[in-house]
């Protein structure tokens, strides 16, 4: 074997200085040459465990060796076999705790940088391919009819995969816009906003129709989907409901939850305010309140509207930290300040019901919770008060109750999610599926989509059977 | 898209868009709102029903001019379209048999109350209703209200038309009066809805209020509709907009209402002085 080389090959990335104050994508991607000397360092390990850590299995040696092969259009074909949605994965996929975590140069501190190999053969996809791609095939219609709810990853894989099986597919979304969280939540310099219609235009050529605008349970119940001809539904409605603390003066003007500041910002673009309608009120200094991928999207957003000082405030250690490493990292070298081990005790304002300031407490670490987690416990005196003018309440979110409200018999879980089997996605009512956050409650692309993946495997073969 | 198939204007800047919209129109009810939203820069804002026509497939808003959404909105023709008009939102307005019921409609407030007041009617209420305007011009639907109404009072508080005053001063005389009343309905703008839970307060008299914070997605996703009521934050696009006005912390929907001051404005001189150099 040829001697193991432990230089990751490092991926460009926008100047801090400058990518601060805009929303362009932070990361460059690789050049050709880069993308060849990463693949070449991989090991092509029989066992591949890097494939195991995936969760949806990607045949991660063999797509590196088309790359390394020159054969860019195999390593598209390899990718797409498990994954549909691969420039999304390989931007947004925490690696560090999946594919890159188990792969055998994991335990040298240098595995292969499979998510950035992934982003490049889907850019690559993208610019290349459109026009060689040979129509596949139409499928045979089946004359069965599917109703997904929500276009998040979730219900994006779910419409494709039915529809590749030649299923008749209606996509319902509530906003404006398809694409769920990867639209309204992940910010474009994280996301661009152009792969992500990309893909809602590829679910769309395969014949699903997209009803947007339709917020299921208000304008339309599930038995009345169902009554309408519908054969069977599926529900990727995600876990959207944002969640507060429940402390004094979290209603002051200047505190935003995370999904109101992510929204106005990403999808009603009040970044380009006033050429946009929607407004946002940018402070001077602005304290995010969380440890996860949202807090991070929130403070790198209003440090590029303008903040002067953009503070995390989190009430556990670095290590207990949610977010993506390499998004924490990006967030200190643009210039976030973190307050660890810091939890608010409520909120101050002024005369005009505007926030002026949070009184915290330091905190420190107990044992360790159900998370597996330390708990973070209160430093009985501790209190202080750092001065703000704007929040992020970065607090994780729920499943919204609107389809459980108007659907008694799908049942519910603590906190909302709806009940559904771990492997088929089935849940308790008569032809519903669900998968990803409205399932697990906040989670990842890559399970939203493994999830309905499943699912649409489920669905099929119920299908098949009536 | 959405079309607008009939526009009418009811008095000073206060316009009536009917547009198509069939799949909302079959499921509306008293009470509920639209979110609209005019095209690609537009932002997304609530209206009331104050119709539909479920054969027909449309749906009434009727809006007052306040700001750049509502003045863009007004400027456009039967026929255009809007790009997104999302609905039906909210919890629909608690319809039964109460007794007497006073509705009081202040301004534009006229066109989500009637559908109310009707359905409330066809319960088997006695209807009430209270209809006031800063002056004459701003009154409309005067004869619907009275179709569905068993007695209407008008005011202005100029005295242009109707009974000189506000609105509370007829509602405190019939509470003061000989009748029971056994619920009031209030809407119109907040100020309005406050003083009139505070003028049925000291009776005791059930007095619901349709709250109107600044809203996004209105469907419970953002929290931008944040208000509190008997001390418990709600989300007025799921939980509401329909609260018991005794329990609603004013002060708080009153400052959050103006989160935006300074950038509406800016927005809506921009847009008058995009829209003043194109005719
Ligand atoms: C700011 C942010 C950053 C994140 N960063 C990462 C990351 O870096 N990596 C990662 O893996 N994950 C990340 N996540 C998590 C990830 O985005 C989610 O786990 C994933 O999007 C879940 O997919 P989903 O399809 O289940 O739901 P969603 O993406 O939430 O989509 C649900 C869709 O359903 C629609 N909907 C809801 N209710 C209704 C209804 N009643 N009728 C019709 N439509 C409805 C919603 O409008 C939405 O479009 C992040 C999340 C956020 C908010
Ligand atoms: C549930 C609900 C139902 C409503 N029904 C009607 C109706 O039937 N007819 C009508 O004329 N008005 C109605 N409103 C108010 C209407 O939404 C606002 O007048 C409109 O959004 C103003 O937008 P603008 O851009 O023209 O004005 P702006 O300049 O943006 O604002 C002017 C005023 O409107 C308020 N406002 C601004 N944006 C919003 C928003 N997104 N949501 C709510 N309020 C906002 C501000 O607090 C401000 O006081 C309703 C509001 C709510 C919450
Ligand atoms: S989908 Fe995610 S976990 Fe799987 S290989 Fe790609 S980046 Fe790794
Ligand atoms: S484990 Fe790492 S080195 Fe081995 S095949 Fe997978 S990516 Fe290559
Ligand atoms: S408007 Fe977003 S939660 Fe009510």
């Amino acid at each position: 074997m040829a001697k193991v080389n432990l230089n990751r090959e490092p991926m460009a990335k926008q100047d801090p200085k400058i990518r601060g104050r805009n929303f362009n994508e932070v990361a460059l991607g690789y050049s050709a040459e880069q993308a060849k000397a990463e693949a070449s360092r991989c090991l092509q390990c029989p066992k591949h465990p890097c494939t195991d850590g995936c969760p949806v299995e990607i045949n991660i040696p063999g797509f590196i060796k088309a790359i390394l092969d020159d054969n860019m259009p195999e390593a598209v074909r390899i990718l797409k076999d498990k994954n549909s949605l691969p420039g999304i994965c390989g931007r947004v996929c925490p690696q560090e705790t999946q594919c890159e975590q188990a792969c055998s140069l994991a335990k040298k501190g240098a595995p292969i940088a499979i998510g950035r190999l992934e982003r490049y053969v889907a850019d690559w996809e993208r610019t290349n391919m459109g026009a060689l791609n040979p129509k596949a095939m139409p499928p045979k219609p089946t004359g069965k009819r599917v109703a997904v709810v929500g276009s998040g990853p979730a219900g994006l894989v779910a419409s494709a995969d039915l529809a590749k099986l030649g299923h008749s597919v209606t996509l319902f979304e509530a906003l404006h816009v398809a694409g769920g969280v990867l639209m309204y939540g992940i910010p474009e310099f994280r996301l661009p906003k152009e792969i992500v219609q990309t893909e809602v235009a590829y679910v769309t050529s395969l014949g699903v129709k997209i009803e947007l605008d339709s917020v299921v349970g208000k304008v339309v119940t599930l038995d009345e989907l169902l009554k309408s001809g519908y054969h069977a539904i599926f529900l990727g409605t995600g876990a959207g409901a944002p969640m507060f603390m429940d402390i004094p003066g979290e209603n002051l003007n200047g505190i935003y939850s995370a999904n109101e500041f992510l929204t106005r910002v990403n999808l009603m673009k009040a970044y380009k305010f006033p050429e946009y309608d929607t407004p946002v009120v940018v402070g001077r200094r602005v304290a995010v309140i969380g440890g996860g991928n949202v807090a991070m999207d929130s403070a790198r957003c209003a440090l590029r509207l303008g903040a002067d000082e953009v503070y995390i405030i989190y009430r556990r250690s670095e290590a207990e930290m949610p977010a993506r490493r390499e998004e924490v990292e990006n967030a200190r070298e643009e210039g976030i300040q973190f307050k660890l081990l810091t939890n608010p005790k409520r909120y101050i304002g002024n005369e005009s019901g505007w926030v002026t300031g949070i009184e915290c407490y330091e905190m420190e670490l107990g044992e360790p919770d159900e998370s597996g987690r330390r708990r973070p416990i209160v430093k009985q005196g501790s209190e202080f008060i750092l001065e703000v003018d704007m929040v992020v309440a970065a607090l994780g979110t729920r499943p919204n109750p609107l389809i459980a409200q108007t659907t008694p018999d799908l049942k519910t879980a603590r906190h909302g999610t709806v009940i559904a089997d771990e492997i088929t996605g089935k849940t308790m009512k008569d032809k519903v599926w669900a998968g990803g956050d409205i399932v697990t409650g906040a989670a990842t692309v890559i399970s939203a989509m493994g999830a309905a993946r499943r699912a649409a495997r489920d669905i099929d073969e119920y299908l098949k059977g009536i | 898209m959405f079309r607008i198939i009939y526009r009418e204007t009811l008095a000073a800047k206060i316009h009536l868009f009917k547009m198509e919209a069939p799949a909302i129109a079959k499921k509306a009810q008293a009470g509920q709102f639209v979110v609209v939203r005019i095209d690609d820069r537009g932002e997304r804002i609530p209206l009331t029903l104050a119709n539909w026509d479920g054969k027909e497939g449309s749906v009434t808003l009727v809006f007052m001019e306040v700001g750049a959404t509502t003045f863009r909105l007004a400027l456009l023709k039967a026929g255009d379209s809007v790009a997104d008009l999302v609905g039906p939102l909210g919890v629909p307005t608690h319809i039964e048999k109460f007794g007497t019921v006073v509705c009081v409609a202040g301004g534009v407030g006229a066109a989500p109350i009637a559908p109310i007041a009707r359905a409330l009617k066809e319960k088997g209420n006695k209807i009430i209703s209270i209809l006031g305007a800063r002056s004459k011009n701003l009154l409309f639907w005067e004869d619907k209200l009275r179709s569905v109404s068993h007695r209407l009072i008008v005011t202005t508080d100029d005295g242009t038309y109707g009974r000189k005053g506000v609105v509370t001063e007829p509602l405190k005389e019939l509470l003061e009066g000989k009748e029971k009343i056994d619920r009031v309905i209030a809407i119109g703008p907040s100020i309005m809805m406050k003083f009139c839970a505070l003028t049925t307060r000291p009776f005791g008299v059930k007095t619901i209020v349709s709250l109107n914070p600044i809203m996004v997605d209105g469907t419970g996703m953002c929290g931008c509709c944040r208000v509190s009521v008997g001390g418990v934050t709600k989300f007025a696009c799921v939980d509401g907009p329909d609260f018991d006005g005794h329990q609603v912390d004013w002060d708080l929907l009153f400052a959050r209402q103006r989160t935006y001051l300074n950038e509406e404005k800016r927005s809506f001189e921009q847009w008058q002085a995009q829209v003043g150099k194109r005719c």
